[in-house]
């Protein structure tokens, strides 16, 4: 081996030496910013991001009617602003028991409206259908409308939310409406 | 004058920059590419610097917070001098755009420009129409408005149905539960920094292979591309018959780039900026939220297929549709490159528009959707209640009050989401009609539950009438067998 050739092979190891040990410094800080970058998807594993918000008074919502009603999303951000606020559409079917329903549509999230006059809720988009108990009615959804569970309580109405229901398979209240029982 | 090449020279001696440019600039081009066939590159890439500059000066005001956007919005267009203008052109070159780079693509699909050696020019050209699909989709989101906002909620309900990972992607998406101020600030990152970035690094990709590479040749018929041949061939070409790309062929892009500019400003001018429509309040549901032009194509897809084929569609279609556009150069990269000899890629680019135009056309009246204030906004035509009976009459009252009239037309007024039921009872008997009516079907709600007997007997009475004159209504010939 000429001195030439091991004074190489030396560089050579400090420069794989340096290529390591930056790897290993990347590593470490891929972990942390991994973590935040995760963390819209950690955090709600944790701790859950649902919890038992009020709707008021089971007065306000008269017997055999369904009202709209508005809620401040459990979690809320200094930045929300308006978009924490959610509205969601209560059926009182008689006495205590309720049905509570998502305004997203079970297609792809547009807000459905309901129609006393025919007893159906239509969706804008692309004309999803359901009946009064939310089972569909016709349209390109598959399911009926989400339901949130809901109990009743000293005259007050509270449902479990926090999240904004999408259809996938995983999804939250996957429960198929119609329900008139109480879940929780 | 002295003065200034001295400057030049100063500088020049310290960059080296000088020589390296001149060789881009004036290296040959074979003649024929002097065309103005060849000028959409160039001016996707002016359009792209005009977005740049509008959207840095947007960023002067603009405020990406759920509870600031829409009223930051608000004031470029009225309080702000000309924020109007900046915020027009800057969505009117989002258009511009997308259109550009479509046209490009087609061109360069038709010359056959993808084919050895370019193919991962292509590649990079499709990495550069999805990040350019991406800038749209992300703008839109911070036009933080109603249609922005439930834009999102359909955007997070197609990720949802991904198998397994679908609640994680949603979450991942929205930055956290619901849509709100984590996923405008999340957007306005990916909008502002993650995309353009993405885009600036293709884009010098992009141009680094055509220089190397050359400008692909004008594609005549019977010139056929061979591996071992081509380089060879290239050069013998641009030696043969080439030309200085500066100033023989830039011209062309120079006068394509000012006229697009000029287009832009003028649409800008014209038809002002894309909204902001309502407040981003999700507890305003009375609001038909649609997607802006370049998306009005999947809008018309997720409403016409059917259910079931819904989720595979949404899941396996963009991978084929990419994988393809991605495989391309490999599965056809020789042979024929002029589109005169290439019926099936001619065909296919004809097929792809009309099917992409047809379904815009329909997502801009969207025959699909009930027209949610019909039953009370369109009233019933005088001639179909002209000499009606009372009962039948009560019948129209029950069609108007029970919401039929919102996918039902008559008269050309109404939603079409259901047939139009001006010569109804010319194609139903009436037991047909009242079956349809009390148990729907065909995609109708059935209204059993919500009809009572004496207004399914007028609402069908009225139906009755409902044909032209001089054509009978349908009827049920046994009933003439039993003399009823």
């Amino acid at each position: 081996m000429t001195p030439n050739e091991t004074n190489l092979s030396r560089r050579g190891l400090f420069m794989k030496l340096g290529i390591l040990f930056n790897g290993f410094v990347a590593a470490a800080l891929a972990v942390p910013i991994g973590r935040f970058l995760l963390s819209s998807i950690t955090r709600g594993r944790a701790n859950g991001y649902l919890s038992w918000v009020s709707l008021g008074d089971v007065d306000k919502f008269p017997e055999g009617e369904t009202r709209l009603a508005t809620f401040r999303n459990p979690l809320v951000m200094p930045t929300d602003g308006k978009t924490a606020d959610t509205a969601c559409w209560v059926r009182r079917v008689a006495g205590d028991q309720f049905q509570v329903f998502a305004v997203n549509c079970a297609h792809l999230g547009c807000p459905v409206r309901w129609f006393p006059q025919s007893g159906l809720f239509m969706c804008p988009c692309h004309g999803g259908a359901y009946y009064r108990d939310g089972s569909r009615a016709s349209g390109p959804p598959e399911r009926g409308l989400f339901e949130y569970p809901y109990k009743v309580e000293n005259g007050l109405i509270t449902i479990q939310a926090g999240e904004m229901p999408t259809p996938g398979p995983n999804a939250l209240m996957r429960k198929e409406s119609p329900c008139g029982c109480s879940p929780a | 004058m002295r003065l200034l090449s001295r400057l030049g020279q100063w500088f020049d001696h310290r960059l080296q920059l000088a020589a390296p440019i001149r060789e881009a600039v004036e290296h040959p081009v074979p003649r024929r590419t002097a065309s103005w066939f060849y000028v959409f590159g160039s001016a996707a890439l002016t359009v792209f610097c005009l977005q740049l500059v509008t959207g840095i000066l947007l960023a002067f005001t603009y405020v990406p917070s759920a509870g600031e956007a829409w009223s930051s919005l608000q004031a470029l267009n009225h309080d702000i001098t000309l924020g109007w203008f900046i915020r027009a052109l800057h969505g009117w070159g989002s258009n511009f755009m997308v259109a550009i780079v479509l046209i490009h693509m087609v061109q360069v699909f038709l010359f056959g420009a993808y084919k050895f050696p370019r193919e991962l020019t292509w590649i990079v050209g499709v990495f550069l129409l999805l990040v350019t699909l991406g800038m749209a989709f992300s703008g839109q989101v911070l036009r933080f408005d109603q249609d922005a906002y439930w834009g999102l909620g359909i955007g997070a309900s197609i990720a949802s149905r991904v198998p397994v990972a679908g609640p994680a992607v949603v979450k991942l998406m929205l930055g956290g539960p619901i849509i709100a101020g984590a996923t405008l600030s999340r957007f306005f990152a990916l909008h502002v920094f993650v995309i353009p970035g993405l885009l600036i690094g293709f884009v010098c990709l992009h141009l680094l292979m055509v220089l190397k590479l050359g400008i692909n040749e004008w594609p005549m018929p019977g010139r056929i591309v061979k591996r071992a041949t081509y380089l060879s061939e290239y050069h013998a070409l641009t030696k043969k018959d080439g030309a200085p790309f500066v100033p023989y062929a830039v011209w062309k892009d120079l006068f394509f780039a000012g006229v697009v500019i000029l287009a832009v400003a003028a649409c800008a001018v014209y038809f002002g900026p894309f909204g902001p429509t309502g407040r981003p309040d999700p507890t305003i549901i009375q609001t038909v939220p649609k997607p802006d032009y370049f998306f009005l194509w999947l809008y018309a897809v997720l409403s016409l297929l059917p259910p079931s084929m819904e989720t595979p569609a949404l899941l396996i279609g963009p991978v084929v549709i990419i994988g393809g556009l991605l495989l391309l150069p490999f599965l056809s990269g020789e042979g024929e490159k002029s589109w005169r000899r290439r019926p099936i890629a001619v065909l296919t680019v004809l097929l792809v528009a009309i099917t992409l135009g047809t379904f815009t056309h329909l997502a801009e009246y969207a025959p699909w959707s009930p027209q949610m204030n019909a039953w009370s906004g369109a009233p019933v035509p005088v001639r179909f209640l002209h000499a009606t009976t009372a009962l039948e009459r009560q019948g129209a009252l029950v069609f108007q009050g029970k919401q039929c009239r919102n996918c039902h037309s008559l008269g050309d007024s109404g939603g079409q989401r259901g047939p139009a039921l001006d010569s109804v009872a010319v194609r139903l008997t009436q037991d047909q009609l009242i079956r349809q009516v009390i148990q729907g079907g065909g995609n109708m709600p059935a209204y059993g539950k919500n009809l009572s007997p004496a207004e399914t007997t007028a609402l069908v009475a009225f139906l009755e009438t409902l044909h032209p004159a001089g054509q009978p209504a349908a009827r049920d010939a046994s009933r003439d067998l039993l003399g009823q």
